[in-house]
């Protein structure tokens, strides 16, 4: 039982930094209508940033952190104004989606070129040393993932809910046409969305490789699909979905490997992904939308 | 020669040019191969190109007749591969090779084929981004489980297991690996050539463009254009999708099993079948034109051999092949470069592009 739990609290920290990520690709798509495949890769970018400030140049970690959420937002800035943008009215939606892989391979390539393709260790941001309540241990790491989650979800919902930003950010989900008519830029709002989620992905990056401290160019890969499947997973479009197809990600993965099978643990994440889409075909939170003849 | 291609109907000559061009690639490359300019890195990457050409085509085939986005079409190779390098490893030298070799192919396609089928059934339940992440789903399920599939043979016959060796309960001195986990298969005769590899290239080619001009296909294309419509005048829908699906699935078997033949050791690693190489056959879907065939075996060889002419700047080639790749689909597909092709006369350089494809059928 004590394992149980440990290996569900395990979950948990995975899955709260899944959730992060999970919601940049879920504001992009439910904006911008792309998968935005780079979105991993700019993890990477983030948790480079914050490995050079820390580890190699020694500032304090506080501005290592602020360094990669500045570096990731002005990165996801610049992606969706020279490679997305120019392709927002395509024929196809599936030229933006290789170009975001053009992007994905950009970001790792320049990586390996600027940091070598060896793996680095991270030295962790979290000064919290490891909790003992009862039986369980809780490693200092695990309860600032899942604080700095929830508190993000939070903001984020008060952002779109309350705020013009943000409900410029819902009319262009809704409809592009429709909110440019009513006065808003979709041009900002969508570079906006892309800040937003790409400064998240920053965070997750830190956290991500506090948690497992292993850094190198393809760092943000698998956690970047993993999240994605996320996204899917509480129908993606929907920022409360992201965070909990997150959480149900990470420790349906970590109680996979534990019980069941440390190999299949990622082919036990998708079979589960698969069911969830047939039960419900458009994900967890998902809106079905009607289709008019 | 003209003759005959101005006789012919549009849709034969264009197919005819399709043959034609593959044709004379290989007469070209074998006469410089027998005149020895060739290098022997080139030499060494006709088979993969042959490979990848026919996943190009048979992927083009969902992405761009089908108009369904599929991600994990690796999976399908990496099931061809294993399901005919098992077979070769199983027979040994109990049949001609060549023999053995054929009908290791077919085994590929077949087992890829019914997987398709079986994959199929649940996928088309859904559509757009839904289907395309559950194809993902689905290729990173078969890599992983190849990755983990432990087959041995004794005495007793085949032993199977999903965790270990030792868990099998073979005959450790008497049984002979198959399968084994993460190291795969090893020891498969090199049995494909150029020659076979163009020749299966043709036959995809064939069944897919016979296919595509067939009633079946303009019914699959119905699909593609308008569901909708096509449900009303009676096409069932899962049907046409299911067959365009399966077919893709079996050609693309066919290339794991010339894939698997041309290494001597075939493991299920994330940079042979993982969703990067899925990525990889969309990529030259959909710079070939998304629904051309002939473009996209195009793609597939430039795309292939940017990286390898790129080699001399070792360091900065995957760089600037990232580069290249952006800078060609914006230049493409851009409304802003389009326009500017177009006012300035430049359309013949434009990739074909068809409004309705790979919309989800939308």
């Amino acid at each position: 039982m004590v394992s149980f739990i440990t290996n569900l609290i395990n979950g948990l920290s995975l899955g709260s930094i899944y959730a992060i990520i999970a919601i940049g690709y879920t504001m992009v798509y439910g904006i911008a209508k792309m998968l935005n495949f780079a979105h991993g890769d700019v993890i990477m970018v983030g948790a480079f940033a914050a490995y050079t400030i820390i580890s190699t140049m020694g500032l304090p970690t506080p501005v290592g952190i602020l360094a990669a959420i500045v570096c990731c937002t002005l990165l996801g800035i610049a992606i969706e104004k020279i490679a997305y943008r120019p392709l927002r009215n395509a024929g196809s939606p599936l030229a933006v989606l290789i170009t975001a892989i053009g992007v994905s391979y950009f970001l790792q390539n320049g990586a390996m070129l600027i940091f070598g393709s060896d793996t680095k260790m991270f030295s962790s941001v979290v000064p919290l040393q490891t909790l003992s309540v009862g039986p369980f241990l809780i490693p200092g790491t695990t309860i600032v993932s899942i604080l700095t989650s929830v508190i993000l979800v939070s903001v984020l919902q008060i952002f779109i809910n309350k705020t013009r930003p943000g409900q410029a950010m819902l009319a262009c989900a809704q409809d592009r046409a429709a909110a440019s008519l009513m006065g808003i830029s979709v041009n900002n709002t969508i570079t906006l969305t892309f800040a937003i989620g790409s400064a998240m992905a920053a965070v997750a990056g830190v956290l991500l490789c506090s948690a497992y401290p292993a850094l190198s160019p393809t760092t943000g890969a698998m956690p970047g699909i993993k999240a994605f499947v996320a996204a899917v997973f509480g129908g993606i479009g929907s920022v409360p979905g992201a965070m909990v197809g997150g959480l149900l990600l990470g420790v349906i993965e970590i109680l996979s490997r534990a019980y069941i099978s440390t190999q299949l643990s990622d082919a036990i994440v998708f079979a589960v992904l698969i069911v969830v889409l047939l039960v419900k075909p458009t994900g967890l939170f998902g809106k079905v939308i009607q289709e008019k003849v | 020669m003209k003759k005959i291609l101005s006789q012919m109907d549009q849709t034969s000559r264009n197919d005819f040019i399709t043959y034609g061009m593959v044709i004379g690639a290989f007469a070209v490359i074998s006469i410089l191969q027998a005149l020895g300019i060739l290098s022997s890195q080139i030499g060494g990457l006709l088979v993969p190109l042959c490979v990848y050409s026919i996943m190009a085509v048979s992927l083009n085939l969902v992405v761009g007749i089908l108009g369904e986005l599929s991600i994990g079409h690796a999976g399908f190779m990496c099931l061809g591969a294993f399901a005919s390098a098992f077979f070769t490893k199983c027979v040994g030298d109990g049949m001609p090779s060549m023999l053995r070799f054929v009908i290791a192919i077919l085994i590929g396609g077949l087992i890829a084929g019914v997987f398709g089928f079986l994959i199929g059934i649940p996928v088309f339940r859904l559509n757009g981004d839904y289907l395309a992440i559950v194809t993902l789903a689905f290729g990173e399920i078969i890599k992983n489980v190849m990755n983990s599939l432990y087959v041995g043979r004794d005495a007793n016959g085949f032993h199977f297991s999903l965790s270990s060796a030792n868990d099998m309960g073979m005959d450790a001195l008497n049984g002979e690996m198959l399968i084994n986990g993460p190291q795969g298969i090893t020891g498969t005769p090199r049995n494909s050539t150029f020659l076979i590899g163009i020749l299966i290239l043709l036959l995809s080619l064939f069944v897919i463009l016979n296919l595509i001009h067939s009633r079946q296909g303009r019914a699959i294309m119905s699909v593609r254009d308008n569901h909708i419509a096509a449900e009303s005048v009676g096409i069932n829908i899962t049907k046409y999708k299911l067959m365009a699906f399966t077919v893709s699935a079996v050609i693309a078997g066919f290339a794991g099993a010339l894939y698997a033949h041309n290494l001597s050791s075939l493991a299920a690693t994330s940079a042979r079948f993982g969703y990067n190489m899925s990525i990889m056959f969309l990529v030259f879907v959909v710079l070939g034109g998304i629904g051309s065939s002939r473009g996209a075996i195009i793609a597939a060889v430039v795309l292939t051999l940017i990286p390898e002419l790129l080699r001399p700047i070792a360091s900065f080639r995957m760089l600037l092949y990232s580069i290249i790749l952006i800078v060609m689909m914006i230049v493409n597909w851009s409304p802003a470069s389009r326009a500017f092709m177009e006012k300035h006369k430049l359309n013949r350089f434009l990739f074909k592009f068809k409004k309705s494809a790979g919309k989800g059928g939308k």
